[in-house]
């Protein structure tokens, strides 16, 4: 039982850390991103003086984001006057914690054996004896669902906190809010629909344990290709739910100034941008569970590197676990830039463009594609 | 009477979306892969320990492309033995429409030739506006303004006046069309 707790422990630090960095980082891959896409160097002024030297450490601008926080954090607690107390207080809390929680349920890596890691101690290996792990903090057979289910609670925050603030825009932007992340679930349940018909099950684990073989001779069986429109239509409307360039409406700086926070000041605004950049990480951790094979490599099995050729690569337990929470990170940080690519390539949607777009012409397609994939389904197993 | 709905005005330019621009998602593709070109292109060169941008980090990198008659930053040019050109004659601090130059003259007996120098001479930047009147002005091509932006970020007005030894040897440039002196 200890050891269950312990491991588990471990993972929840693991997990909130990489979370925590990559919102951080994507603060700064944002910045220096999309000034590399525009010809320019980006954000770099930030840095940090040695003390009692004259060396200043400017990292390419890394030190920006701890300059961001530092500001939101010093920063006056304007609160309006016409303001909700409560809902006021907690609407940051609600989109921020629902965001954590969905990354509870997504594996990321195989499968850990404690007692082969600590081999070097006779004692901890007898302690974790005959023990395996899921990476994973919360082993949930019905772990696709939770992750609807909080993903659903964002849209309460952002209402609450567009209703709560008395002022017209952020009400403007809540309401915004609201149609938009309620039409785009629906496109993403049915987007994802179709991979549980094929693999029979919303246990995230297994799906990522499904996607380990090789289809077509050469294709690693990952979701995008065997449902290639439904991770479009997915990534399409995860997008949408993060409310991110070109789905921003909610928020869209030059209609509403900042839309449902547009009321908030220092960090719990910061509460706020935060979570959206988190988001990034969730929504490509979650792509990469889904449609990437998640922490699965080409070739790589639990003990080492089997080639089709008959080729073997033994590789130790450690390294094997290494490799795999190296693999997903990688794939989650590619996906993260594939976004901010995303967000700073195509122009915003007008509000009408934006909902007819979800009813018009992506649930349309989510419902084709899952017919489709029913009935293929139907026809190959019976 | 009811009211007419709005009609707008079509203008002769109107876009026209063709099936291939209304499939947006194509055009998606087509966007996307622009500016991941420039992305990865720029990245190439930011890797290869190259410039991929196009901006001058101004203070510590100055541009090389400034126009060929580009007004810049001015200097005093000076004899052989180093002293000013300058005769402190006044006529750029009296044409000049800022009224940012400042000479105080002084008397040299011992040379005979130019008895009269600007022991102060100096120039607002803060509110030079880089006409070049002065030069035009200068009976003894005294003063002069080279293709360099004069770099010189300040925390405060007082601290953009320039001396006339810095104008002297920020740039060193002797005078070519005078008889006792070459280029140095």
């Amino acid at each position: 039982m200890m050891q269950d707790l312990v491991v588990v422990l471990v993972f929840i630090t693991y997990a909130i850390l990489v979370l925590i960095v990559f919102g951080v980082l994507l603060t700064w891959v944002e910045r220096k991103q999309a000034a590399v896409m525009a010809d320019r160097i980006g954000a770099n002024r930030a840095y940090i003086r040695l003390p009692f030297t004259r060396i200043k450490l400017v990292w390419i601008g890394l030190f920006h984001a701890i300059a961001d926080g530092l500001k939101m954090l010093l920063k006056e607690d304007f609160k309006p006057d016409a303001h909700d107390g409560l809902v006021y207080e907690i609407a940051p809390w609600l989109v921020f914690a629902p965001v954590l929680l969905v990354f509870a349920v997504i594996p990321f890596g195989g499968t850990l054996v404690p007692s082969e890691i600590l081999s070097f101690s006779e004692s901890a290996s007898k302690w974790f004896a005959g023990r395996t792990y899921q990476m994973q903090i919360a082993h949930l057979d019905a772990g696709l669902l939770v992750v609807f289910a909080f993903g659903g609670v964002t849209v309460i925050g952002a209402m609450l906190a567009g209703w709560s603030s008395g002022n017209k825009f952020s009400l403007l932007g809540a309401v915004r809010a609201g149609a938009q992340m309620i039409s785009y679930e629906v496109v993403m349940g049915l987007s994802v629909l179709g991979l549980v018909l094929l693999y029979g099950t919303v246990d995230l684990v297994d799906v990522v344990k499904q996607q380990s073989g090789i289809v077509l001779g050469v294709l690693p069986a990952w979701g995008i290709f065997l449902q290639p429109v439904a991770a479009i239509l997915f990534l399409t409307a995860a997008m949408a739910e993060n409310k991110r360039v070109p789905f921003d409406l909610p928020e869209a700086e030059s209609e509403l100034i900042a839309g449902y926070f547009t009321e908030y000041t220092g960090m719990k605004m910061g509460l706020f941008m935060f979570a959206e950049f988190i988001e990034i990480a969730v929504i490509a951790a979650l792509f990469t569970t889904l449609f990437l094979g998640g922490s699965n490599l080409p070739f790589l099995g639990d003990a080492g590197f089997v080639f089709p050729g008959g080729t073997e690569v033994p590789l130790a337990h450690g390294a094997v676990v290494l490799i795999q929470v190296v693999v997903f990170l990688i794939k989650v940080l590619l996906m993260s830039s594939f976004q901010v690519q995303v967000r700073w390539s195509l122009p915003r949607f007008r509000y009408d463009q934006l909902l007819r777009f979800g009813w018009t012409f992506l649930l349309p397609l989510g419902i084709l594609n899952l017919v489709a994939t029913a009935v293929v389904a139907y026809v190959r197993n019976g | 009477m009811g009211k007419t709905p709005h009609r707008r005005k079509t203008y002769w330019n109107e876009p026209e979306l063709g099936l291939w621009e209304r499939l947006y998602i194509l055009e998606v593709i087509h966007g996307l892969w622009i500016t991941g070109g420039v992305f990865f292109k720029n990245m190439a060169r930011w890797l290869t320990f190259r410039k991929g941008a196009l901006t001058a980090q101004y203070p510590e990198e100055r541009r090389s492309d400034y126009a060929a008659g580009n007004r810049g930053k001015h200097i005093l040019t000076q004899r052989p033995d180093g002293r000013p050109q300058c005769v402190a004659c006044m006529l750029c601090a009296t044409v000049c429409p800022a009224r940012v130059i400042e000479i105080e003259a002084a008397f040299d007996p011992d040379d005979a030739a130019h008895p009269k120098h600007p022991a102060r001479f100096e120039i607002d930047y803060s509110r030079c506006v880089f006409c070049g009147l002065c030069v035009e002005a200068c009976p003894e091509d005294a003063i002069r303004m080279p293709q360099d932006v004069p770099d010189l970020p300040a925390e405060d007005r007082s601290q953009m006046w320039v001396s006339r030894d810095h104008l002297l040897t920020w740039s060193p440039r002797s005078d070519a069309a005078k008889p006792y002196g070459g280029p140095r």
